[in-house]
């Protein structure tokens, strides 16, 4: 099972908490989905309402690890104080650092991104950085402190699935030794399970499971189809070949001309 | 004095962060808190004065993806 910063966490399943129907429904996906990590943000809070008191009793009883995350930030400063604030407020080091570079397609901010990620390190944060697969970006992460990279499948929402497998795969070949998650643009269990097939140690998700017409059911879903691209890339797949090659063996067939 | 928070002007009597909290109606609530786009620890609120026209963030935990 993944281990990030030396916490080994039992599921390779991480879980945003928003966008779902109601509180109950969100409890009962956390539950099928055996997510192991929740993710969460820090938001305003005027002093009437309470709603940041409601969401985090709810989130309590989850029993899941807490990622928060610096989600709408456009700018390094506004991103390290986002995640000072997220720190104290969840009371932990882990930080999944958003640095949104274009409104557009919600592509990371990567040179917003490496110098937030080195503050933040160099502050004692634990930092998931949500990043693009461009390899040389990530390999200025880990140079930056970052023990764990995230990078995007398709962006935030869309559904669209890895729209780079070689740039995923190029990922897991160079960095052997580093936690991998798929964070971002799954919309169904089959690229999740891709997703695994490739070697990643886990998956993020929010939308593909909040937005689902039974949000309960797909989390299961998604939860079983990470379980069989995990087991499956264990396994070690045959490799592909272009010509066929007959299963059943042709030594001893019956001659019927 | 006319502070901003959250986005809005406010109208506060008090000057001491934690004391300011308490005014909005935050006492003993789970916030964290931000004075002109600087993190503001805890345990430094009751230590940090604020002037007219700061602004000040209050953020709760909240649903994320």
């Amino acid at each position: 099972m993944p281990v990030f910063y030396g916490t080994e966490i039992e599921s390779r399943m991480m879980l945003g908490t928003a966008l779902y129907p109601s509180p109950a429904i969100l409890a009962d996906a956390f539950q099928r989905s055996r997510a192991g990590i929740a993710t969460v943000s820090v938001r305003r809070e005027a002093g009437s309402d309470k709603a940041g008191q409601a969401f985090w009793d709810l989130i309590k009883d989850l029993d899941v690890a807490l990622l928060p995350n610096t989600a709408g930030c456009h700018s390094v400063r506004e991103a390290v104080t986002t995640a000072h604030m997220a720190r104290e407020l969840f009371d932990t080091p882990w930080i999944k650092l958003e640095v949104i570079g274009h409104a557009d397609t919600l592509q990371p901010d990567i040179f917003g991104l490496v110098e937030a990620a080195r503050i933040l390190s160099e502050d004692g944060f634990q930092v998931f950085p949500y990043c693009t697969e461009d390899l040389v970006l990530c390999e200025k992460l880990v140079e930056a402190g970052c023990q764990v990279l995230m990078p995007w499948g398709a962006p935030i929402g869309t559904g669209l699935g890895l729209n780079n497998i070689y740039g995923l795969r190029t990922l897991r070949a160079h960095f052997p030794d580093i936690p991998l998650v798929v964070d971002a643009g799954l919309g169904r269990p089959s690229q999740a399970a891709h997703a695994m097939e490739l070697g990643y140690d886990a998956v993020l998700l929010n939308t593909a499971v909040a937005k689902a017409g039974d949000p309960a059911v797909m989390a299961e879903a998604f939860a079983k189809a990470v379980e069989a691209g995990a087991a499956a890339y264990a396994a070690d797949p045959m490799e592909p070949r272009d010509m066929a090659a007959p299963s059943t063996p042709v030594l001893g067939k019956a001659f019927l001309e | 004095m006319k502070i901003i928070v959250n986005g809005e002007k406010v109208d506060v009597t008090e000057t001491r962060l934690s004391a300011i909290l308490e005014e909005l109606g935050h006492g003993g609530t789970k916030v964290a808190t931000a004075v002109n786009e600087e993190f503001v620890p805890a345990t430094l609120r009751d230590t940090t004065e604020l002037e007219a026209g700061d602004r000040v963030e209050i953020v709760a935990p909240r649903q994320g993806g």
